[in-house]
């Protein structure tokens, strides 16, 4: 399965993954989809030096799958960070 | 109320200006991350699954209708138009920016509110019977003791660098509604046999992944000695307890370590020494702190109303109300109105914006412009006249605050779980959605009578599953959410962890679950026996029989 890198940006704590150009953005399907593990460890050396430049915060690899052009993470708890609660907001 | 004097505006607002400081500097890379956490922690800031999260302090949950409506703007304008009321009487937002963190703490020390040591290992925020100062059963009114419990604690640097955090929890009454025995102190007041009141003193309760009873340390103890005495046992808890393991650094854990016995003689050697020297309270600084607290001018022509609350009105819904949702108050003509945030198929404890201003304006209208927030999630109106409580009843009724379920199968406690928490294993809140809609009719409910249903989303026990009659914990089996059931657990005076009844059970089989266990509780109940004490009559056989062999059916497991 391909790995995306996933952190929170350190000036609101919103969720965001790393896209190919080395921004980081809101949106799981704009993320950098990863199937290469040296490739990996290379973008994730680079995702540690924008959190010590202050951008994000926690950077870790995650297993994502590629439903056409979306992205799903392969785990619950990753998937409910990149889509939000599964539950309706009170109003 | 407590009302700030110009010595806590001086250092809430001096709190604000520094965490400004420091959030700046995390901002420019002058602080890191790891130098960061600890100061934002200490303000109740923490970084959940979505956001940063705001702990807000509801000191032993009161709350003013002008701190109820900044809440309200607060949720507006810096989080998504809701806030969380929590089992430790606060209030969080969960999609919080950290850059706006100190104009949210300015905000909130303007209605003289704060954050601090609302995380942390410190002492956390003083909780209280909510009806304080109102129960008709209640000795005296424990708030004194309680704000001067905050005061001492706040900021005391002996106590900021505790082994783990620290939980107080204080009831006036003989009757427990704040949970006091899974504390880490818990306060009870009682008569002696002299008819004094005074605190039973509990030390080492707690939930968490090692659940425990609070034990006696001391039978009794007047209340002007109480502050000395709980500095005595932090005292004992900072030297003795643990630092190398953080799942063994609360001090229920060095209580059962060293046994309740021992513990007790290094607490009263503490106490010996420092009862002699210590501070005093200074009997006017009492004075001005018990005056915060003094009763409303009641109206003295209520006690001649009609006692008959259903005077004026004829529905069954308002009936079922009256009986599950208020409460006797202390003054004649008076009620005490609890508002549900247990709708069915709601999250409970969760607050719109609009309905927070609403509340706002139905406090100031029925209830001396007060209301109190409790450990089960829900709003209390203390100081309702009974003449009013048809009107009141039809304005909570179009808010969806008058579900007739206070202390029944619906009115189920969540923590936030796997849909916001870092924490979490499993999602609570979907689970207690799905049960509330299936006890959704108030026939059922009422028939069934008191239950307490508990949801946790992990072993730390935010949704107190250990003390509910039945209790939930979700877990995660190889990527799976899993569901362990426990039954016969209890909060109150005479309190008890739950047995787990089995392994774990999927998400779609709890509701069944439940059920299965309520329709077994109904057969085999006697006259009047709640399920507590059915359970506690027959054991958990009966109910495991029920779950797990339900007509030889082959069911999923973990």
């Amino acid at each position: 399965m391909a790995q995306m890198l996933i952190a929170n940006r350190l000036i609101d704590g919103r969720v965001v993954f790393r896209a190919a150009d080395g921004n980081w953005v809101t949106d799981i399907d704009a993320g950098q989809l990863i199937d290469d593990n040296a490739v990996a460890d290379s973008r994730l050396a680079d995702a540690r030096t924008d959190e010590s430049d202050n951008l994000i915060i926690d950077p870790c690899l995650i297993d994502v799958a590629a439903l056409g052009a979306a992205h799903e993470p392969a785990v619950l708890r990753e998937s409910i960070r990149a889509h939000g609660p599964t539950i309706a907001v009170e109003r | 109320m407590y009302r700030y004097d110009e010595f806590d505006r001086t250092l809430v607002s001096e709190r604000v200006a520094q965490f400004r400081r420091q959030v700046a500097r995390r901002l420019t890379g002058e602080l890191s991350e790891d130098q960061f956490k600890p100061l934002r922690l200490m303000n109740g800031l923490y970084l959940q699954l979505h956001a940063y999260m705001l702990r807000i302090n509801v000191p032993y949950g009161c709350l003013s209708s002008a701190q109820l409506r900044a809440l309200a703007r607060i949720a507006r304008r810096y989080d998504r138009g809701y806030g969380h009321f929590t089992t430790r009487q606060n209030i969080q937002f969960n999609w919080i920016a950290l850059a706006d963190a100190p104009d949210i703490m300015a905000d909130l020390a303007a209605v003289e509110m704060n954050t601090m040591q609302s995380s942390g290992n410190c002492v956390r925020n003083v909780t209280a019977d909510h009806y304080a100062g109102r129960a008709a059963d209640e000795i005296e009114d424990p708030r004194v003791w309680c704000e001067l419990l905050r005061q001492y604690s706040i900021l005391n640097p002996e106590f900021s660098y505790l082994p783990r955090k620290f939980k107080l929890a204080l009831t006036g009454s003989p009757h427990d509604r704040a949970a006091v025995a899974v504390h880490d102190i818990g306060l009870r007041m009682y008569r002696d046999e002299q008819g004094r009141p005074g605190f039973e003193v509990i030390v080492g309760g707690g939930q968490g992944r090692t659940p425990a009873i609070g034990k006696t340390i001391r039978q009794w103890i007047e209340p002007r000695h109480i502050i000395l005495y709980v500095e005595a046992i932090l005292r004992v808890y900072n030297l003795y307890g643990r630092r190398d393991n953080i799942y063994k650094a609360r001090i229920k854990i060095l209580v059962t370590a060293l046994g309740i016995d021992r513990f007790r003689e290094l607490v009263d050697a503490e106490w010996e020494q420092i009862r002699a020297t210590g501070p005093v309270i200074d009997d006017a600084e009492r004075a001005r702190i018990q005056a915060c607290f003094a009763p409303p001018d009641y109206d003295r022509a209520a006690a001649g109303d009609d006692p008959s609350p259903a005077a004026g009105i004829s529905d069954p819904a308002y009936d079922a109300w009256l009986r599950s949702n208020v409460v006797a108050h202390k003054v004649a003509g008076y009620a005490i109105v609890n508002l549900s945030l247990k709708a069915p198929g709601r999250v409970p404890g969760d607050l719109a914006a609009d309905k927070m201003e609403r509340v706002a304006d139905l406090a100031d209208r029925f209830s001396c412009g007060e209301l109190r927030i409790n450990h089960r999630q829900n709003l209390s109106f203390v100081d309702v006249r009974r003449r009013d409580l048809p009107v009141l009843w039809r304005a909570l009724s179009t808010l969806e605050l008058a579900t007739p379920n206070i202390g029944l199968a619906s009115d189920i406690i969540a923590c936030p779980g796997l849909d916001y928490c870092s924490l979490a294993n499993a999602r609570s809140i979907p689970i207690a959605q799905d049960l509330s809609r299936h006890f959704a009719d108030t026939d059922k409910l009422q028939q069934v009578g008191s239950l307490t249903i508990n949801i946790s989303g992990c072993m730390n026990a935010c949704g107190h599953h250990h003390v509910g009659n039945i209790g939930i914990l979700g877990v995660d089996k190889r990527g799976a959410e899993f569901f362990q059931l426990t039954l016969g657990g209890s909060a109150d005076e005479n309190p008890s962890l739950g047995d787990r009844l089995g392994r774990g059970l999927p998400q779609a089989d709890v509701p069944a679950a439940i059920e299965r266990i309520v329709d077994a509780y109904l057969a085999l109940r006697g006259d009047d026996e709640t399920f507590l004490q059915t359970y506690r009559r027959v054991g958990i056989e009966p109910f495991r029989a029920v779950v797990y062999e339900p007509q030889g059916t082959t069911r999923q497991v973990a």
